[in-house]
Parts: structure tokens; C-alpha cells; sequence
């Protein structure tokens, strides 16, 4: 039986981790902070390839590791399946998840900077900051999913977005052949 | 309207949302793998291990009020009020009524998050101070610590959740490890910290002790 814990662990411990990197320790400097959040993820994607695929044989082409992404570790991870997935044939996959579950859970406070009035919420401003922070959320799953990709041997990057938000995610997996490195 | 009775701890987790332990467990690792990359002191980790499970723990106590039905919290107030008046003639109700509490808190608390039963025990003679024993504990599945690392107190943001969750229930307490078996079956006993109770009237504030021992068997 697969040993479980609650949900809120989870979200807890995650928004805790975003908060702490983007606030404590790096507080200005966004980067930093994305950039340790990818890391933990991609330490956790690396660690969960070595569960997730022991049992089955080697993946024969990129595609079906992708599936195998979108299919099974989505499955274990969240309890569904991705709901889209794209591709150029040349190397770029977008994953779409309609209603991504670490998103799913937030909101957006048009209000949050103080001093700006209503008509501000309009301006490009007050929503690139909300949506800003929660791509910072996000970093964390692009780790993963990076991380998961590394360990069968398909270097890339991976880069998330927010289509509707807040509950709609985009992973774009670029395939490169030179390793990020942090 | 008649007092609703508290929920076990298995009941409450089998109808919340549950993922998978094996993921929650690889990032606590990552996190503190990732702190101490950063941090590079094994002490400044365990403090912002702490200070994160302290931030998670005061919002955590929100839900495990509403889901566990625990309506001692509202008796406790009141008890500790009339206990702050009085000296030590009921030392006893407070033992009682604290340890109550706290082990509906600590017990119930363990089972609906992380999924393992906890006990509670060594209640000492006032009854301020007591150990929590963690049998099985998820955090620790697949970790070996390093000997670079002997000072760490890998499971720290266990203490301040519950340190943090406690606080919002008024009860001051500090929460130390005991016995680790990540850091070898040594026990280590850590200094004893002299018991005080800063009664205010207005303000129900206990200052207690908690010391965690966890024991963890590793598998054979």
C-alpha cells in the first residue's frame, strides 16, 4: 500500500518553501530565489525518475518518456492525468494542465500594493506582479519535471506559464544538449 | 446546541485529500539538502528549520481545529484563566486539562497530517513537560545523514509546527529533540531549561516543555 500524508503537508510545506527563499533569503533578487526553488525541485524529479521507472525497460525515444510524464508520474503525483499535450516534432513538448492542483488553491488580490486605487487594477502592473509571484510557485514543478527528464537522459529546459489563471499551467520542454547549469 | 464529540485521528484522515508520502518526503530532503547547500551552518539550518515549521505550524492549527472538532480549546481558555489567578492548588486541573489538550493536539495531530500515530508519555510531576514518541516517522524513509552533518536536527520543522501550532492555542512551549535515531541511538539528554509560568491575568499564557523523543526502528 502506498504510504500517504495529508494535502495540506504538502501545500504547506511548498508555500513555505517559496515564501521563505523569495522574502528571507533572497528578497529582492527573484532570480536567486527561482533558481534555488528549481534546484530543490530538480533534486526531488531526480530522486522520484529512479522510483517511478524501475520497474519498467528503457524509454525507446523522448516521446514516450514524455508520455510516460504525462500519463503515469502525473498520476502518482496528482492524482490525474495531464489533460493536453503538444509538440513541434522538433524537440519542444507543451504539457497542459487545466486545473494544476498547487495553482488551484490560489488567489489573486487585485488590492495587495497598497495605495493603488481600482482603476490600477486594470494596469499591467498589479496583474504582472500577482502572476509573478505565482510563477514563483511553479519553479518548483519545472525542477521536477527537469530533473525527472535528466536522470533518463534527456537534458532540456523547462519553463512554465499561467494561460487562465489561476489554474491552468503550461510546461514547455525544450530539448537541449547543453546541460543548465545553477 | 450539544457539544460535538472530537474525531479520531484516523477517521479525520481518511476523508481529507491524502498524495503521496513518497514525494512529500524526497522534497522535505531536497529542502533541507538545499538549506544547507545555502547555508553552509548546520545550526543556521536548524533554525530556519525551525522558523519554517513555526510559520507552517500557526496555520495548520486553523485546520486541525475545524476538521479534528477538539472543543477543549475553549474549556482550556477558561480553565487557564481561573489557573492564573490561583497558585498551585490546581496544579492538578492544569495537568490535566494541558495534557489533555495537548495530546488531542499532538496525537490526533499526527494522525490526520503526516499519517502515523504518535503517544504521548513522560509527564513529569507537574505535569508541564512530556515526551511525543514518533514510531514511524515519514520524514526520515530513505535518509542516512552524513557525518559533516552529526549537528543536525534533520526533522526540526517537526518542532516548530507543533511549537507554532501550540502558540495560537496560548501555550508557550518549547520543543526539544531527545532521542534521534538519525544521529545514532545515543540519548542525548539536552539542557534543561528552568520550568517557569509567567501567569499574566489578562492573558492565558503557559510557559511549558515539551521534549519530542522519536524513536524510529530501522527496517532490517
Amino acid at each position: 500500500m502506498v504510504r500517504e500524508v495529508s494535502e495540506s503537508c504538502l501545500d504547506s510545506l511548498l508555500t513555505e518553501v517559496v515564501s521563505c527563499y523569495c522574502n528571507r533569503f533572497y528578497p529582492n533578487k527573484h532570480d536567486l530565489a527561482a533558481r534555488r526553488i528549481e534546484a530543490i525541485g530538480y533534486q526531488v524529479g531526480h530522486q522520484l525518475s529512479e522510483r517511478y521507472t524501475m520497474e519498467r525497460p528503457r524509454f525507446n525515444d523522448h516521446l514516450e518518456a514524455i508520455k510516460f510524464i504525462c500519463k503515469d508520474f502525473w498520476l502518482e503525483l496528482f492524482k490525474k492525468h495531464v489533460d493536453n499535450l503538444r509538440t513541434n516534432h522538433r524537440g519542444t513538448f507543451v504539457l497542459q494542465d487545466n486545473k494544476f492542483c498547487w495553482l488551484a488553491r490560489m488567489s489573486i488580490d487585485p488590492f495587495a500594493d497598497s495605495g493603488k486605487s481600482p482603476e490600477d487594477i486594470t494596469s499591467p502592473t498589479a496583474g504582472n506582479k500577482a502572476t509573478h509571484a505565482m510563477k514563483m510557485h511553479l519553479y518548483f514543478s519545472c525542477g521536477i519535471l527537469r530533473g525527472f527528464l535528466s536522470n533518463l537522459g534527456i537534458l532540456c529546459a523547462v519553463s512554465a506559464d499561467i494561460l487562465t489563471l489561476p489554474t491552468c499551467a503550461y510546461f514547455s520542454l525544450s530539448h537541449t544538449y547543453t546541460e543548465i547549469t545553477l | 446546541m450539544a457539544p460535538v464529540a472530537p474525531r479520531s485521528g484516523d477517521a479525520i484522515f481518511a476523508n481529507i485529500e491524502r498524495v503521496n508520502a513518497e514525494l512529500f518526503t524526497l522534497t522535505y530532503g531536497a529542502i533541507v539538502r538545499q538549506l544547507l547547500t545555502d547555508l553552509e551552518e548546520v545550526e543556521e539550518v536548524n533554525k530556519q528549520l525551525e522558523q519554517m515549521g513555526y510559520n507552517i505550524g500557526i496555520r495548520l492549527i486553523d485546520e486541525f481545529l475545524a476538521k479534528s472538532n477538539v472543543s477543549r480549546c475553549v474549556d482550556f481558555r477558561e480553565t487557564a484563566d481561573v489557573i492564573a489567578k490561583l497558585v498551585c492548588s490546581i496544579s492538578d486541573a492544569l495537568s490535566i486539562s494541558l495534557s489533555g489538550l495537548e495530546q488531542q493536539c499532538n496525537v490526533v495531530g499526527f494522525k490526520m497530517f503526516l499519517g502515523v500515530t504518535a503517544s504521548v508519555s513522560n509527564w513529569d510531576a507537574e505535569g508541564t513537560c512530556c515526551s511525543i514518541i514518533l514510531e514511524d516517522n515519514p520524514l526520515v524513509d530513505f535518509v542516512e545523514l552524513p557525518d559533516t552533518c552529526q549537528g543536525l536536527y534533520y526533522c526540526n520543522m517537526l518542532s516548530g509546527v507543533i511549537r507554532g501550532a501550540l502558540e495560537m492555542v496560548s501555550m508557550k512551549t518549547e520543543v526539544t529533540w531527545i532521542r534521534d535515531v538519525l544521529r545514532g541511538d545515543d540519548v542525548k539528554l539536552l539542557k534543561q531549561v528552568p520550568e517557569e509560568y509567567p501567569y499574566k491575568d489578562d492573558e492565558c499564557f503557559m510557559l511549558k516543555k515539551i521534549k519530542i523523543s522519536k524513536h524510529l526502528f530501522k527496517d532490517t
